[in-house]
């Protein structure tokens, strides 16, 4: 991790002014890094689309993947991972309103007395 | 920390948290649009399989085209922290060429969704069509809407950065609350493209029974 908790300016001839401090933010490394992983998530994904001996089973495997490929964004893109807690309670107190939003209204449709 | 996120943006004002107002202010504002694009989720996955016409997804989804659309978004995601990272670290040239990339890439994906939208309406799907393209035009219609404001805004910023001192490593939350915004619009399309496209055309899928309220 300390590779990736980076000082900020190094030699771009930025000055010594407030935006020079420690963020804690990856470097420009980690985010291509990051990349690289969301873009084999989704041939992942895709791939996985197209075997059909998996049955049902494609639908865990796709939900992981999601989640997968949400968490590294909003970890490492948005900084979640390295700012502070209050930042992450406002965004996922409404996450899972969200999330408990669509179980409730499946449950009321009769999604699950399959 | 918080003490170092309001040094980070040059800004000083005392607050009560010790974090940055306007950043805890669009950390709200993505929650509650978790919540908007939840309802919309909701929506499309009850009124699943209960068209009683068509065009079905399997009739007019393709997978690969959407593929690479949703890969296009993701790079954009990458591009946006790198323009991020570039200004910050004071090296201007690279931050708007980034930038640009990112708009570029945002505006493409608009493409990709506009070219779907026509191929659909070809294949007789529309918005009054049946429950599937009621709920799917809705859904991903206020998505590109969301893209769309997100390109604008990006670009009112790409322009900006050319005034002195419009745009500054010192003075870099808006463009932090841009790529905020940006990169939510990125998750919100990683589920989309998983619950809708992805689930939309697996044969199989569970159908929920035909009760509650009544198709169309």
């Amino acid at each position: 991790m300390s590779e990736e908790n980076t000082q900020q300016v190094e030699g771009h001839g930025a000055p010594e002014a407030v935006g020079a401090v420690h963020t804690g933010h990856p470097t420009p490394g980690t985010y291509f890094k990051v990349a690289m992983i969301l873009s084999v998530l989704t041939a992942i994904e895709v791939g996985i689309f197209y075997i059909t001996g998996l049955s049902y089973g494609i639908i865990p495997i796709l939900a992981v993947l999601s989640i997968g490929k949400f968490a590294l964004v909003v970890m490492y893109y948005m900084h979640l991972k390295f700012d502070s807690k209050i930042f992450s309670g406002m965004f996922f107190f409404g996450m899972f309103v969200a999330t408990g939003v669509v179980f409730a209204l499946m449950a009321l449709f009769s999604w699950f007395l399959l | 920390m918080a003490q170092a996120e309001a040094v980070h943006h040059g800004e000083h004002e005392p607050t009560t948290t010790g974090l940055n107002h306007r950043k805890l202010l669009m950390w709200a504002f993505l929650g509650s649009d978790c919540m908007f694009f939840g309802t919309l989720i909701a929506t499309y996955l009850v009124y699943k399989n209960k068209s009683l016409v068509g065009p079905f997804p399997f009739d007019v989804f393709d997978i690969p085209v959407t593929s690479v659309s949703t890969f296009v978004l993701l790079m954009s995601s990458m591009s946006m922290v790198m323009a991020y990272a570039w200004l910050v670290r004071g090296n201007m040239k690279g931050f708007r060429i980034w930038l640009a990339s990112t708009a570029i890439m945002g505006t493409t994906f608009l493409a990709f969704q506009v070219f779907e939208f026509y191929e659909f309406v070809h294949a007789g799907l529309t918005p009054r069509t049946n429950l599937f393209g009621t709920t799917f035009f809705t859904l991903t219609g206020f998505h590109g809407a969301h893209v769309t404001l997100g390109v604008v805004w990006l670009l009112s910023i790409l322009f900006h950065s050319f005034r002195k001192g419009g745009v500054t490593p010192e003075k870099n939350l808006d463009v932090d609350l841009a790529a905020l915004y940006w990169h939510f619009v990125d998750i919100v399309w990683i589920v989309i493209f998983t619950v809708v496209y992805l689930f939309g055309v697996f044969e199989g899928f569970p159908n929920p029974p035909m009760s509650g309220p009544a198709p169309h």
